[in-house]
């Protein structure tokens, strides 16, 4: 078996969000980057089924310029066999969509996150599962692969889902589906004589333009009440918020 | 400018994330269509007029009874074409989110997801987006004549403006190939108030001590008409279901009130909850760094608290 993780390269979740340039460009001074959390989980469930099932192969792609090399690395060195990188800036969804449609030919299985945590639109596999003409699920929480079926369950607004669908397919995945896998010092080692391969974007037409980047307006301050007057907590949220 | 918009039901019923799609379409001005897919109430079909849609289409074939995005995509697609519409508007959810950006790819229309308000027309047509996870915003111009929206909750007011509908039975072919998922089951908390859509949350963190403790977030819940939601170390211990974490990798909310009891306030925590009107924190940590995103803070033990507050709140009702 065959089998794709896409993983997006972005800022760690404690980071503190910043822009330059006139709020046009993100401001990546002291930021750490991470594979996303998400996708992190899609490569641990690969992993595991890696590990399950001789004879699979574990492929990373992702659509980033080379500062996203040392998160491909990381991923190679956390079990993947080999790589590719799309030399692009990951600008919008069906950008990146596009990009990973293009080499996703030929794989079993397509997982990735159910969103990046940067631009959070959560759409990228439902994109290439239209592209190339496959079932896409997300946010799948299980995995199992039976033979040519795969068994899922994703989760829906207020529990969930068991959806049933064939290989290939691709998939947006969510905690539980594995517990994220850290590197070992051998990993490390043997990932940096892995397979990475970059490549040109292929040419796509841009739909959407970004004008800039905005933060939102700052708190004001917490008015504080004490535990022995709850009553006039109830009162400001009535009256002061208008909440209630 | 001619806009169709996606109802989602859930039991026959609409949703109420999709009348702020209606809502929101109709403050956009133009032409108004609503599209109603699988067997729903007819009077609930019927009420999308009063939110301010002027034509209301209704498949109601049970087919289209479970939610597959391939087959809604498709339906939704020609129903575009069928209604000359430029603009498909949506809710976000797990169903509309991943059929919007199938209809997007093949309309090859411009995209955008978790807007948070009307466009801004006034020199092409930019929408404003939330970004890492709340911590940011994008403005971003839809190029493309053909556009596909997702908005996120309280993107738009829901209120009625009157009105009256002409609905029409929507026929329509399906492709058995788009048939290609199938829902086997699914298990939902019934009769509850879903968090994602929930005006007002109340959440629980480690400060409980222990799943068995929730009764008297439930009761303050129940109060308040209330969801409720949790941090990530509490879904992670498995003391509540993983689809009621609120953060950055859970669901993300917007209320109007979020109440957050006997959590500390980490930034992941925070991105799940910084689109809310008014935050209140309880905690008995003075330290605690929620209380500087806050509007409200008492610093006092959990189980002292929030009994009193569940009283003084029936008191004031």
């Amino acid at each position: 078996m065959k089998i794709l993780v896409c993983i997006s390269h972005v800022p760690d979740t404690t980071s503190k969000i910043n822009f330059v340039e006139n709020n046009t460009k993100f401001d990546s001074t002291g930021v750490q980057f991470i594979i996303g959390p998400y996708d992190d989980y899609a490569l641990a469930r690969a992993i595991e089924i890696k590990e399950a099932t001789p004879g699979t192969t574990v492929t990373v792609i992702n659509v980033g310029t080379a500062e996203t090399e040392p998160t491909i690395r990381k991923a190679l060195a956390i079990g993947a066999d080999d790589a590719i990188r799309v030399n692009a800036e990951p600008t919008d969804s069906f950008f990146v969509a596009e990009q990973i449609a293009e080499h996703a030919k030929g794989f079993d299985l397509i997982l990735m996150g159910r969103e990046s945590i940067d631009y959070n639109s959560g759409v990228v596999h439902a994109m290439v599962g239209d592209l190339l003409g496959l079932p896409s699920v997300s946010p799948v929480m299980k995995l199992e692969i039976e033979g040519t079926k795969v068994k899922m369950s994703r989760e829906i607004e207020g529990g969930k889902e068991q959806v049933e669908a064939n290989l290939p397919l691709v998939a947006g995945c969510q905690e539980p589906i594995a517990e994220w896998k850290i590197p070992n010092m051998r990993g490390i080692m043997s990932a940096r004589t892995k397979p990475l391969k970059v490549v040109d974007a292929k040419a796509s037409p841009s739909q959407v333009a970004l004008q800039k980047f905005e933060l939102p307006a700052p708190k004001g301050a917490v008015k504080m009440i004490s535990a022995d007057n709850v009553a006039e907590l109830v009162t400001r949220l009535k009256n002061e918020a208008k909440v209630l | 400018m001619s806009t169709l918009v996606f109802i989602e039901t859930s039991e026959g019923k609409i949703r109420k994330s999709s009348l702020e799609a209606v809502c929101y379409s109709h403050a956009m001005g133009g032409s108004v269509t609503a599209i109603v897919l699988g067997p729903a109430d007819a009077s609930e079909v019927q009420s999308l007029a009063r939110y301010g849609a002027q034509k209301v289409l209704h498949a109601a074939d049970a087919k289209l009874e479970k939610g597959i995005a391939q087959v809604y995509a498709s339906v939704l697609t020609q129903a575009m074409k069928d209604e000359n519409a430029d603009i498909l508007v949506l809710a976000s959810s797990s169903l509309g989110t991943p059929v919007a950006a199938k209809v997007a790819v093949k309309n090859g229309a411009s995209f955008a997801a978790n807007v948070v308000e009307l466009p801004n027309t006034s020199s092409g047509f930019v929408v404003r987006r939330s970004i890492y996870t709340g911590k940011a915003f994008a403005h971003v111009e839809l190029k493309n004549q053909k556009k596909v929206i997702v908005i996120r909750k309280n993107a738009a007011e829901i209120k009625e403006v009157g009105g009256n509908a002409e609905v029409v039975a929507y026929a329509l072919t399906m492709n058995d190939s788009d048939f290609n998922t199938s829902i086997l089951s699914s298990e939902k908390a019934t009769g509850d108030i879903l968090l994602p859509e929930a005006e007002i949350v109340v959440s629980g963190g480690r400060g409980l001590k222990g799943p068995e403790h929730w009764g008297i977030l439930e009761d303050l819940a129940k109060t308040l008409h209330a969801a409720t939601g949790c941090s990530k170390p509490v879904s992670d211990m498995g003391w509540r279901p993983h689809h009621e974490h609120v953060g950055q990798t859970g669901v993300k909310v917007a209320p109007q009130l979020y109440i957050a009891i006997g959590i500390s306030g980490a930034i992941q925590h925070l991105a799940g909850v910084n689109s809310s009107k008014c935050i209140v924190v309880i905690n008995k940590d003075a330290e605690a760094p929620f209380f500087k995103a806050a509007d409200y803070g008492i610093v006092g033990d959990a189980f002292d608290v929030i009994p009193k507050l569940t009283a003084a709140l029936k008191a004031a009702m």
